[in-house]
């Protein structure tokens, strides 16, 4: 037996617990939420009818079975504003994401064409934003956008505008805020495909006379496909759930999904029509989920 | 020297451009926690003024406290876990349920995490816990254990394998091998992991919304609830704080991978 395969015993074993770890707190909770969207609302602590209750026998269980209701899910396709809130969601998170990819691109093709050095540094420059505080660089922004705001300031001094632009509650400031958080996740792997990149193919094309815009388009992109699809589902996948950026920065005329989950859980306190929202938010999200895990996959195991 | 050439005028500006995007906001904010003017859009010169106020605010010292135990207990039991984790990924070889294994430690990476935290706090109620400490550790421990796990397997992954194989030849059973060998070349992912882990608990609002409870705020939910009321100098100087805290681990974090590669360097020749 090779040394490599008897390694592979005790690793296995390395496995048991971190997999109940997860089968406890990751997957089980999914079968509660399941179980609580098919419940009626009720007013008590907790606020659901209890679906099942394995206790009680299999006359119970039957009971409960032809209790099941589907209900809060018939609410949700019936009632305009969740459906407008999954649109919205979907809507915002293409539009951030095309906005992510067109600034992200021009800034990871500039890092990896740095001398090899400098890349590190510049690599380095790009993830420390995404360590500090999520909440504080949203924070940053109501600073710099509010009313009497830097931005408004210097716009004023500029005699760009002739009184201050309202910034706060608007699409703006929360495009704003999803580019300016998620702008790291789109960079790495975008850098990470482009830095593998050979120049010579580059040169070649340019060598045998394609001018730059076509070398670009006929060369480089078309081979930094790979680190566009994980930049755009590292990003696209948790806007759609977004709910910090919009609650602080966009109007509350018009919620993303997260938010109305948020508003029916702490605010309705309607614990089965959350469950609801948050099943087909993941319904939605399903095949995004399982093209990234397959992207992850790959780039963690290959060479094996 | 080639490399050089190939950098044009507008790949320059780009990086400019995107770096200045990325750090002027955080260097306004910093900048202004100084201020001594109550209206926080008008300087009125330098001052300490808002950290002194910052810590006659018990509830924030509170909220700030527990944040720093979720965050230094969920890291910790991630890092054991998401290691373990790592190992079974990346030496294991094939076993059952792996696709399953690999499948719950990827999804979270990504996923809302409004779902994260409404599915877990309905676990907790289920299970009639008593929601405060505990629970946001477990909820924080979950999710973060997944990047250790990333970091750890990607290094793994970059590992030279014959290293170990060469100590399980010369008469090291696996585990002694892993530990003699594996365990110090993998050491600094480790500790980036741990770090990795902490800032991402220290920052977490949404999930800790969820699974915490009456009296237990963290510091987020404490600053969220803040900042809905408006910009405040406090809040600028609390975020300062932090901001230092999250620089001094990742200076702390970059310290360790330096000693220790050079350590692996030196010790891989012999």
């Amino acid at each position: 037996m090779s040394a490599r395969r008897i390694f592979a015993r005790p690793a296995r074993l390395a496995a048991i617990m971190p997999y109940v770890w997860m089968v406890l707190f990751f997957l089980v909770p999914f079968g509660f939420v399941l179980k609580i969207s098919l419940s009626q609302t009720a007013i008590a602590q907790p606020p659901y009818e209890p679906v099942f209750d394995l206790t009680q026998g299999w006359e119970a269980l039957k009971a409960a079975f032809a209790a099941l209701s589907v209900d809060n899910f018939r609410l949700l396709a019936s009632d305009d504003i969740y459906m407008f809130a999954y649109v919205r969601s979907l809507t915002v998170a293409v539009t951030a994401t095309a906005l992510l990819l067109l600034i992200g691109y021009p800034i990871a093709y500039g890092m990896a064409r740095l001398p090899t050095r400098w890349q590190a540094v510049a690599m380095v420059l790009v993830i420390v934003p995404f360590w500090t505080s999520f909440l504080i660089r949203i924070y940053a922004w109501i600073n710099i956008l509010q009313h009497d705001g830097l931005l408004n300031q210097i716009l004023l001094a500029l005699h760009l505008v002739s009184q201050p632009v309202v910034w706060l509650s608007t699409d703006s400031a929360m495009y704003i805020g999803i580019v300016y958080s998620y702008l790291p996740f789109m960079i790495l792997p975008l850098y990470a495909t482009l830095a593998k990149m050979e120049p010579v193919l580059e040169e070649a094309a340019s060598d045998l006379g394609a001018p730059p815009w076509q070398v670009f388009w006929l060369v480089t992109f078309p081979l930094s496909l790979p680190g566009v699809g994980a930049g755009v589902l590292l990003c696209f996948i948790p806007i759609v759930g977004e709910f910090v950026i919009p609650d602080l920065l966009a109007g509350s005329n018009s919620l993303m999904i997260g938010q109305t989950l948020w508003l029916e859980f702490f605010t309705n306190k309607d614990w089965p029509v959350a469950s609801a929202a948050a099943i087909v938010l993941l319904v939605v999200l399903l095949a995004p989920l399982l093209l990234y895990e397959r992207l992850q996959k790959r780039q963690l195991e290959q060479g094996r | 020297m080639r490399k050089i050439s190939r950098l044009s005028r507008f790949n320059i500006a780009s990086l400019t451009l995107g770096l200045a995007f990325l750090y002027l906001p955080i260097l306004i904010l910093v900048i202004y926690s100084f201020n001594a003017s109550r209206l926080v859009t008008v300087w009125g010169g330098w001052s300490l003024r808002w950290y002194q106020e910052l810590f006659s605010d018990r509830a924030m010292i509170e909220a700030a406290w527990m944040s720093l135990r979720v965050a230094i207990s969920s890291a910790t039991i991630a890092t054991l876990l998401g290691t373990l984790a790592a190992v079974a990924l990346s030496r294991g070889e094939r076993f059952r349920g792996r696709t399953l294994f690999s499948g719950m430690l990827y999804a979270p990476l990504v996923m809302p995490e409004v779902i994260a935290g409404l599915s877990l706090l309905l676990l907790f109620v289920a299970l009639n816990a008593e929601r405060g400490f505990w629970t946001v550790t477990i909820a924080h421990t979950t999710l973060t254990m997944c990047f250790v796990a990333v970091v750890v397997q990607s290094r793994l992954g970059s590992l030279d394998r014959s290293l170990e194989e060469a100590a399980m030849d010369l008469g090291c059973d696996p585990v002694r091998a892993f530990l003699a060998v594996t365990l110090p070349l993998i050491v600094p992912a480790i500790v980036a992991g741990w770090m990795l882990a902490f800032t991402l608990s220290l920052d977490d609002l949404v999930i800790a919304s969820f699974t915490t409870g009456p009296g237990s705020a963290t510091l987020p939910i404490r600053i969220y609830s803040e900042v809905r009321l408006g910009v405040k100098p406090e809040i600028n100087a609390i975020c300062t704080l932090v901001i230092g805290l999250i620089a001094v681990v990742i200076v702390i974090a970059s310290l360790a991978s330096k000693l220790s590669s050079s350590q692996g360097e030196s010790a891989a020749p012999l």
